[in-house]
């Protein structure tokens, strides 16, 4: 797809700015109260995260549920604002942003969601969705444009003309990812995206971002529960537990020798076909020794 | 030995629509089977079928049989069939939430799976039969108190086990039990599956989409893909040495271990139900599809090794 290589990012430089760089981000919601007489309870979901995401890198984001790392997400897309601490996307401090002043975040950093069926409007025809992220920024929105990106995510031209009900999971996941790559980001972050496909698909989508991600020089924000995943798809990772990141670092380096319990826990969870076939049973899931058979 | 469920040539269909044809599957007392493939495989419709619970206007035809009942399942009327089912028979669904019933307190639920099937001679000793459950699937006994609502996904998954496993069924169906939990929740809930069958010596029959999973639960596997079963044998045979070119893919594309940047695919996606093509039906998605897949493959092998392909992998190594 020779057309929509189009912006030549920022050289890997090592001095260059990080694309999205978290100090000490909190925060803090409040339940609904539950007596009269007593505050309302608090969740805590961020307790200090600290995190740098380099440009062009790919970088995944583990954890369990519950563990903040949706909310995490969200506070780095700007849907959420931190309670406390800093945000700050290619440079620019978003965490006190007003909504008109995020122009250059709504171009420049994409989402693709965990299930496309909720995340694609039913009633819009596929090529009205792809091109509605160009629509709100008002950047003209030809039909050559809706073709490129509809080829560059493996569908047929005529795709367009359909609906979002006429395609199966994984095709699906391709036209939000299109409509990710609508306005050229730089920034992709992907909540989940293979969660919800058959294995058989799952490869292609994970095939597919991964080549998009090359060609097109993104940087990957991954978020994802299934360690496995992350580690085929990113260089680095972070893996969250209660609100806080307990562990980054090279994500071959965090499967093969994980140092903080937590992630030796997680790490000893995944059954893997390898393990199972050398004679691993459920009890060895549940060892809480660090080194994986 | 006889099998504990033995299943002859089960086919669901939908009005005109097949979705499960002539499948086969026995398994034999203290077994650990698995059902593998993807949505729209026929999986759970099989486990339903032979649990008598397909929805309206889905029927099964063939035979099923089950150890300690005298009658067919298929086709048996509720009254019999409700009888069966929580005693003979036992079944974990993927979503406990939906399994449990919100408005009662789950060491009732517990005792009521047990009074109802009279395993136990009173109101007495289920309770204390519960509480033992419960501490069986590592739950305090505080918990018997506890309404579905009030408990994490985990936990009431192991609520569900334990009122699956209150009347030493032979057979427990488990179907995507752990697909909801997180891992290090699955992993116990795993634990707490094999332990419970292998103490009361039932059979289990396990239905996942995850290989590893299944490699890591069961000792021999059926892989099934349109409605049919296209591979089956000892976990260890099939998934080091596929011979059925969907096991052979499907092993390809879920091996995230591998070194290389871009993972193996299998072209194109699962069709919708019914819409498989006829002869074998993963000939649309197969590189080494010809014109005599148009034609059914016959089954290779013995009833429980074997695999039905034209052009089967190549064996390598034979053990």
């Amino acid at each position: 797809m020779p057309e929509i290589r189009e912006h030549i990012p920022a050289a890997h430089q090592p001095d260059a700015e990080p694309a999205i760089k978290l100090i000490d981000v909190v925060r803090n919601y409040t339940r609904p109260r539950t007596s009269l007489l007593r505050s309302a309870p608090a969740v805590h979901a961020l307790r200090g995260v600290n995190l740098e995401v380099k440009q062009g890198e790919r970088f995944g984001i583990v954890g369990e549920s519950g563990c903040g790392k949706s909310t995490l997400l969200r506070i780095i897309a700007a849907l959420d604002r931190a309670s406390s601490g800093h945000v700050i996307v290619e440079g620019t401090d978003i965490t006190h942003l007003p909504e008109r002043r995020l122009r250059f975040l709504r171009e420049n950093l994409q989402l693709v969601f965990q299930d496309p069926m909720s995340s694609l409007d039913p009633r819009m025809r596929v090529r009205d969705i792809i091109a509605e992220p160009l629509v709100v920024q008002g950047h003209p929105a030809s039909g050559q444009r809706v073709r490129e990106l509809l080829e560059a995510v493996g569908l047929s031209a005529d795709a367009g003309d359909r609906y979002p009900h006429q395609f199966s999971g994984g095709q699906r996941q391709r036209i939000s990812i299109a409509r990710a790559l609508a306005p050229r980001p730089r920034i992709l972050v992907a909540d989940e995206p293979v969660s919800a496909l058959d294995v058989s698909v799952r490869a292609q989508v994970l095939n597919l971002i991964s080549d998009l991600v090359d060609e097109l020089n993104l940087t990957l924000v991954f978020v994802s529960h299934d360690l496995s995943v992350v580690k085929h798809v990113c260089d680095r990772v972070a893996v969250m537990n209660a609100g806080q990141i307990v562990e980054t670092g090279y994500t071959g380096d965090v499967y093969a020798a994980p140092q903080h319990p937590y992630t030796q826990r997680l790490v000893s969870a995944i059954p893997t076909l390898h393990r199972a076939l050398s004679g691993a049973t459920t009890t060895d899931l549940l060892a809480t020794k660090g080194e994986p058979a | 030995m006889s099998d504990v469920l033995s299943v002859r040539g089960l086919t669901v269909t939908v009005r005109d629509k097949t979705l499960v044809s002539d499948v086969d599957l026995t398994v034999g007392p203290g077994e650990r089977v698995g059902l593998i493939g993807e949505s729209g495989s026929g999986k759970s419709l099989t486990a339903l079928s032979v649990l008598g619970l397909l929805p309206e206007d889905v029927v099964a035809a063939g035979s099923v049989q089950l150890t300690g009942v005298d009658h067919e399942l298929i086709g048996a009327d509720e009254r019999r069939m409700s009888r069966v089912r929580g005693r003979h028979l036992a079944m974990v669904f993927q979503e406990p939430m939906t399994a449990l019933n919100p408005t009662m307190r789950v060491g009732d639920q517990i005792a009521e799976a047990m009074l109802i099937h009279r395993t136990v001679p009173g109101r007495r000793a289920a309770r204390a039969a519960a509480v033992e459950l419960l501490g069986r699937v590592q739950l305090p006994r505080e918990t018997m108190r506890a309404y579905p609502h009030q408990l994490s996904g985990g936990q009431r998954q192991r609520i569900v086990l334990a009122l699956a496993l209150a009347n030493d069924p032979a057979l427990l169906i488990c179907d995507e039990p752990t697909t909801a939990l997180d891992v290090t929740v699955q992993a116990l809930v795993l634990d707490l599956i094999v332990k419970g069958v292998v103490a009361r010596s039932s059979a289990l029959l396990f239905i996942t989409h995850d290989l590893a999973v299944v490699a890591t639960v069961c000792e021999r596997v059926l892989v099934m893909y349109g409605g049919r079963v296209v591979e089956s044998g000892p976990v260890e045979e099939v998934f080091t040495r596929p011979r059925h070119r969907y096991t052979e893919g499907l092993l390809a594309a879920s091996d995230l271990e591998t070194n290389e940047r871009r993972l193996t695919t299998i072209p194109g996606n699962v069709p919708p139900a019914g819409q498989f093509p006829s002869g074998c039906v993963f000939r649309n998605r197969c590189r080494h599809a010809t014109d005599v897949c148009s034609t059914a493959p016959s089954w290779t092998g013995t009833a429980s090794t074997g695999f039905a392909c034209h052009h089967p992998a190549e064996v390598t190594t034979h053990a």
